[in-house]
């Protein structure tokens, strides 16, 4: 059992990040507890400089971006191949931003 | 696809030649193409319609080539910059230098409004001085990549560097004035309580191949989503551009109207709409007699200033030092709409 958290203010690169780490942890089949961390003085003390933050089993993996499939597929510990991989890491900003 | 992909990962140096010189060639083609495409069209191209429809089909594609192209670039730039390594870089500086510093990071870091918290705490916490943080946050959303693309399509390079200098003068003058008030004391009390931390950097294991990913992916997400806004804001700025009289926008933007980059900068500051959508506008209302320095603090005020990211700033930051950004950067703002008007 993997103990996921991710880190966000809920803006939808964070939301992406649960439904993609949801996904992989599904596909591979491998258990995880998945926790929101929304508030921000929470998300502050795992020391991130840029949302949304990954923290798997206690330990910060990922911060300012939506992260692959290969590098969550990596975290949840697998080496299985996945069906169809290929979605880079998003960096760009979905939260509505100007430019 | 697939062939790209192989060829970026395993040559990442000979695809960036190769897309260069095909980026190149499509641009050089756009002119023949859109003045072909404009004769074919059963309008007289002196009339209203022909103008409008010449200035959309030859703008639309040139400004989403450059975009593309420029955030292509800022997003294999942005790889090297990391926030973390920004901040490692910014800890503990001198003000003077460090705003300089920090308002140039600003441009080359990601950046993301709704970052805009964990960074500011992130950068106070590990002694990035208040003054210095405020640079980089003033200068991270003005001198934007979008921004920058649609500048240099619509208005030429020389508008879009002196947007860039202009933008980066702002925000290190307003980084600096804000050091000086010293008003660490107007942070969220739970924000000062925070313990220190050290400013801290991983090791950069990144290849050119991800670099080159890091770009396509930003292009992907930018500019799928920033399309729809420039499509909309050229074609208003060609129906001014057609219907609009000329120096129609003299007696209202013109620069013997004292009140109009006050006016601008007001109107410009709840407005949140993304450069891609305001930029098109802006140049089509330029060509109708508006004046360059009442225009540029129009745009600097939509971009720069908005009340959603003060409404997240408030998190973090008390009232009295929300208020004294905003009016500092306002008035950088408008010291640049006056002395354009004045110099120009």
């Amino acid at each position: 059992m993997k103990a996921v958290k991710v880190l966000g203010t809920g803006c939808a690169n964070c939301r992406a990040t649960v439904q993609r780490v949801e996904g992989v942890a599904k596909e591979l089949g491998v258990p995880i507890t998945m926790e929101k961390v929304e508030a921000i003085q929470d998300i502050m003390a795992f020391g991130i400089l840029a949302t949304p933050g990954v923290v798997i089993d206690g330990k910060v993996v990922h911060s300012g971006s939506v992260p692959s499939r290969e590098k969550i597929a990596g975290w949840l510990g697998s080496g299985a191949e996945l069906a169809g991989a290929g979605a880079p890491v998003t960096s760009g900003c979905g939260c509505g931003s100007r430019g | 696809m697939n062939a790209d992909l192989t060829l970026t990962n395993q040559r990442p140096k000979l695809f960036l030649i190769v897309a260069a010189a095909v980026w190149f060639i499509a641009y050089q083609a756009l002119i023949p193409v859109s003045e072909s495409l404009t004769a074919l069209l059963p309008v007289d191209r002196t009339s209203p319609l022909g103008g409008a429809l010449q200035f959309f089909l030859y703008d639309t594609p040139k400004v989403l080539l450059l975009l593309a192209g420029v955030v292509f670039v800022m997003g294999m730039v942005n790889s090297y910059f990391t926030p973390e390594r920004t901040r490692a870089l910014l800890a503990g500086r001198a003000e003077g230098v460090g705003n300089f510093l920090a308002a140039s990071l600003g441009v080359v870091t990601p950046f993301c409004s709704c970052s805009a918290v964990p960074l500011f705490i992130g950068f106070v916490q590990a002694g990035v001085p208040l003054g210095i943080t405020f640079s980089f946050l003033i200068a991270a959303p003005m001198v934007n990549e979008v921004a920058l693309a649609l500048l240099l399509g619509l208005f030429g390079w020389k508008i879009a560097l002196l947007y860039m200098v202009l933008g980066l003068a702002v925000a290190i003058l307003s980084g600096w004035v804000i050091g000086r008030l010293h008003m660490e004391a107007y942070l969220e009390d739970w924000v000062k309580n925070m313990p220190r931390t050290r400013a801290v950097v991983g090791v950069d294991t990144v290849t050119l191949a991800e670099r080159v990913q890091a770009g396509f992916a930003a292009v992907r997400a930018i500019v799928g989503r920033v399309w729809p806004y420039v499509i909309a804001g050229i074609a208003i700025g060609a129906a001014i551009h057609g219907y609009v009289p000329q120096d129609f926008m003299g007696s209202l933007m013109g620069k013997d109207v004292w009140w109009s980059v006050p006016v601008a900068v007001l109107i410009g500051v709840p407005m949140y709409s993304n450069a891609a959508g305001i930029i098109p506008i802006v140049e089509a209302l330029l060509a109708k007699g508006a004046a360059l320095g009442t225009v540029l603090a129009f745009m600097m005020s939509v971009i720069a200033l908005s009340l959603p990211e003060m409404v997240i700033l408030r998190k973090v930051l008390k009232i009295r030092l929300i208020a004294t950004f905003a009016a500092v950067v306002a008035g950088g703002i408008l010291l640049v709409g006056y002395v354009f008007n004045a110099v120009l």
